[in-house]
């Protein structure tokens, strides 16, 4: 009888800023991966106002169960109230993993429900893996992304992860896919949350955000001048790419704070990343460690950035910038 | 007078990665400790606070014996005390545990506190879990990744951007808050201050058994995440060097790399 129960991976919906956020649909594609190995079913969970269309995009992006509760008090996503629906539903049915997307959101929800728990949650993580033993091995970055370190919870249930937006690949929506929906009402007697919202703005969409770009061409203080370091927003454009800066580059104003790359900045994680006369300190290579394939420019050969770089160029960085937008304009036009 | 405590930890200092890539392992012994940033950005608002409506100020850390360092720091920063976590016994704890421990010391070492304030996340492990852990723990509302806090009679208004949302909360004290990095400034401790906190700074030094902890529920034993094993991922990087004219270093560039280029351009 017992062995009718079946484990479950669940992965939290995270839905706010959903199109562009779509790390729930990556987590359902890893979960989905992940299951056969531990003979587990993959669940979503969502709480909110009207989650129809979640509902549907999780079962179409490979969730086989979803848990909703749906209603008018849930509309704004709300840290404390969501940690202890999550509580209950855990305790009611025991999944053996729970995953939840290192957004703010999640990154603030996830800990509160592992202390509610009592289980261990790793951080950020970049890598999930189930190991001989069952286990979730998670892969998460530490010292600015400079080392690894690889987490596993032993005895403690759920094992539960927060994990980088676009560490995995969606599973294409699927038309045909069916799942069950379970609706959890609310509970009654759900505590009054002890901070309120005053007010909630949504900031405008950028056109295409420094983090998700799939080439970023970034910038130091070897660019020489604003005129020169204009080039890269020229050659930026033929790529369609965005331009990120170094604090330098930033404090001349040659960019805008917003195109910080770094500790103080932003992180990110392009397919490609061009680095023109950077040299490579570290608080500014912890936060482009994700990039697959990285170019730097800089005209001395021992910098670090060329250390770091899967191809290092030797040579003067305008010089590069000028004949890398003739050759792409040329092939433009062929 | 309002009671705020800092939670701080020691951490390496950035530009020097302890880790020895001979052995594959993390130098732990590194001396060189600093106050995690995102801490000293969460003393600069306390700071703030106290130069606003004056308020008594407790600097708070787990650590090696040596993270003494920070707090005296801390005290030359403008911090009234310091208390020092420091045991065998609370070594190695995860954030389950450390905010078990810091939430243990606060309730034992400062009742009636009004305001908890802790970095939004550290530079060595950086998990950002410390602080949502131990509002629960101490069972008091709070706010993570806030930007600007202002104080309202007993309510506390939080500015903060959450996931292209710029939000404003507000909760009675007690509260915790972790604040970023992008406001709050840190100042610089003078060098007398320095001299003065070396010399006479209130710190106290207490263990496991002085907070009454039972050593089956803390450190490394009691943490339910376990380290499997910690590598440097950048050490297999082979590298190609392009040399020449800038033409020749372009066309070998498209010769190798063309088809990857144009593959991310436009998605
Ligand atoms: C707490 C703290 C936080 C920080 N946060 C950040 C951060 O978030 N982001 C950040 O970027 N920095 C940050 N910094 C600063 C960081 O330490 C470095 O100073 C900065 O990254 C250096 O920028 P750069 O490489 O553009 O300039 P430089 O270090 O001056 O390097 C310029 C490089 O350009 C090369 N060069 C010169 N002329 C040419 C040419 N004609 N062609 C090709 N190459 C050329 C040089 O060889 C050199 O390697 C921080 C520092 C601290 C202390
Ligand atoms: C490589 C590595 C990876 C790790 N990964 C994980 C993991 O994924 N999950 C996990 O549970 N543990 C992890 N740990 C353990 C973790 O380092 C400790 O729990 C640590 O004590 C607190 O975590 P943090 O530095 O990430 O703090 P954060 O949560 O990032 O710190 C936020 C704030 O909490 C306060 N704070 C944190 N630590 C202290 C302290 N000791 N004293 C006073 N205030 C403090 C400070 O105000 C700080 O600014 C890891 C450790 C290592 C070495």
């Amino acid at each position: 009888m017992t062995n009718k129960i079946k484990k479950s991976i669940w992965v939290f919906g995270d839905y706010r800023n959903y199109f562009q956020n779509r790390v729930t649909l990556q987590l359902l594609a890893r979960a989905r991966e992940l299951a056969p190995k531990i003979q587990a079913e993959v669940c979503a969970v969502v709480f909110g106002c009207s989650l129809d269309e979640y509902v549907g995009e999780y079962i179409a992006h490979g969730a086989q169960k979803v848990y909703v509760t749906d209603h008018p008090v849930l509309k704004d996503y709300n840290v404390e109230t969501y940690s202890v629906l999550m509580e209950k539903l855990v305790k009611t049915h025991n999944p053996e993993i729970l995953l939840t997307g290192a957004t703010y959101f999640g990154r603030e929800f996830a800990p509160r429900v592992a202390k509610r728990l009592h289980t261990g949650l790793t951080a950020d993580c970049i890598g999930l893996e189930i190991n001989k033993d069952g286990l979730l091995v998670q892969t998460a970055p530490s010292f600015g992304g400079n080392l690894l370190a690889e987490i596993v919870t032993p005895e403690t249930r759920p094992q539960m992860a927060t994990v980088r937006p676009g560490t995995f690949q969606e599973i294409p929506h699927d038309y045909n896919a069916r799942g069950r929906v379970i609706n959890i009402p609310l509970p009654d007697n759900l505590p009054k949350p002890g901070v309120r919202l005053i007010s909630s703005q949504k900031l405008p969409q950028r056109e295409q955000r420094l983090e998700d770009a799939k080439i970023v061409i970034c910038g130091g203080r070897g660019m020489g001048s604003k005129t020169k370091f204009k080039k890269l927003f020229e050659l930026a454009k033929i790529m369609e790419a965005e331009v990120g800066a170094t604090r330098p580059a930033v404090y001349s104003r040659w960019a805008e704070h917003e195109a910080l790359i770094g500790q103080a900045g932003k992180h990110i994680s392009p397919k490609i990343l061009f680095s023109f006369g950077i040299s490579g300190a570290i608080q500014h290579t912890a936060a482009i460690n994700d990039a697959d394939l990285i170019i730097a420019v800089n005209k001395n050969p021992n910098a670090a950035m060329m250390k770091m770089a899967d191809v290092a160029i030797a040579a003067d960085a305008n010089q590069i910038c000028s004949s890398l937008i003739r050759e792409l304009k040329k092939r433009i036009r062929e | 007078m309002l009671k705020l405590i800092v939670c701080i930890k020691q951490v390496p200092m950035v530009s020097e990665l302890p880790w020895d890539s001979r052995t594959n392992t993390l130098k732990r012994e590194i001396a060189d400790g600093m106050i995690n940033p995102g801490c000293k950005h969460a003393l600069e608002a306390a700071l703030q606070l106290k130069r606003q409506y004056g308020a008594d100020i407790t600097v708070i850390t787990m650590g090696p014996p040596m993270a003494e360092e920070i707090l005296r720091e801390a005290a030359a920063l403008g911090a009234d005390r310091g208390i020092l976590l420091t045991d065998k016994a609370m070594a190695g704890a995860d954030t389950l545990i450390t905010s078990y421990t810091l939430a243990r010391a606060i309730e034992k070492e400062c009742p009636g506190f009004d305001l908890v304030l802790c970095g939004s996340c550290t530079s060595d492990s950086e998990t950002a879990q410390v602080g949502p852990q131990l509002m629960e723990e101490l069972g008091i509302p709070g706010a993570a990744y806030v930007e600007n806090i202002q104080l309202k009679n007993r309510t506390l208004i939080m500015k903060r951007e959450s996931d292209d949302f710029l939000e404003t909360l507000e909760m009675d004290l007690p509260g915790l808050v972790t604040i970023t990095t992008r406001q709050y400034a840190p100042g610089y401790a003078s060098l007398a201050g320095l001299q003065d906190a070396f010399d006479k700074a209130d710190i106290r030094k207490l263990s496991a058994g002085d907070l009454n902890l039972d050593i089956k529920k803390i450190g490394i034993k009691a943490s339910p995440t376990k380290i499997l094993k910690v590598y440097s991922p950048s050490a297999e990087k082979e590298n190609i060097m392009l040399k020449g004219s800038a033409k020749k270093i372009v066309d070998t560039l498209f010769e190798k790399f063309g088809d990857k280029i144009s593959g991310a351009i436009g998605k």
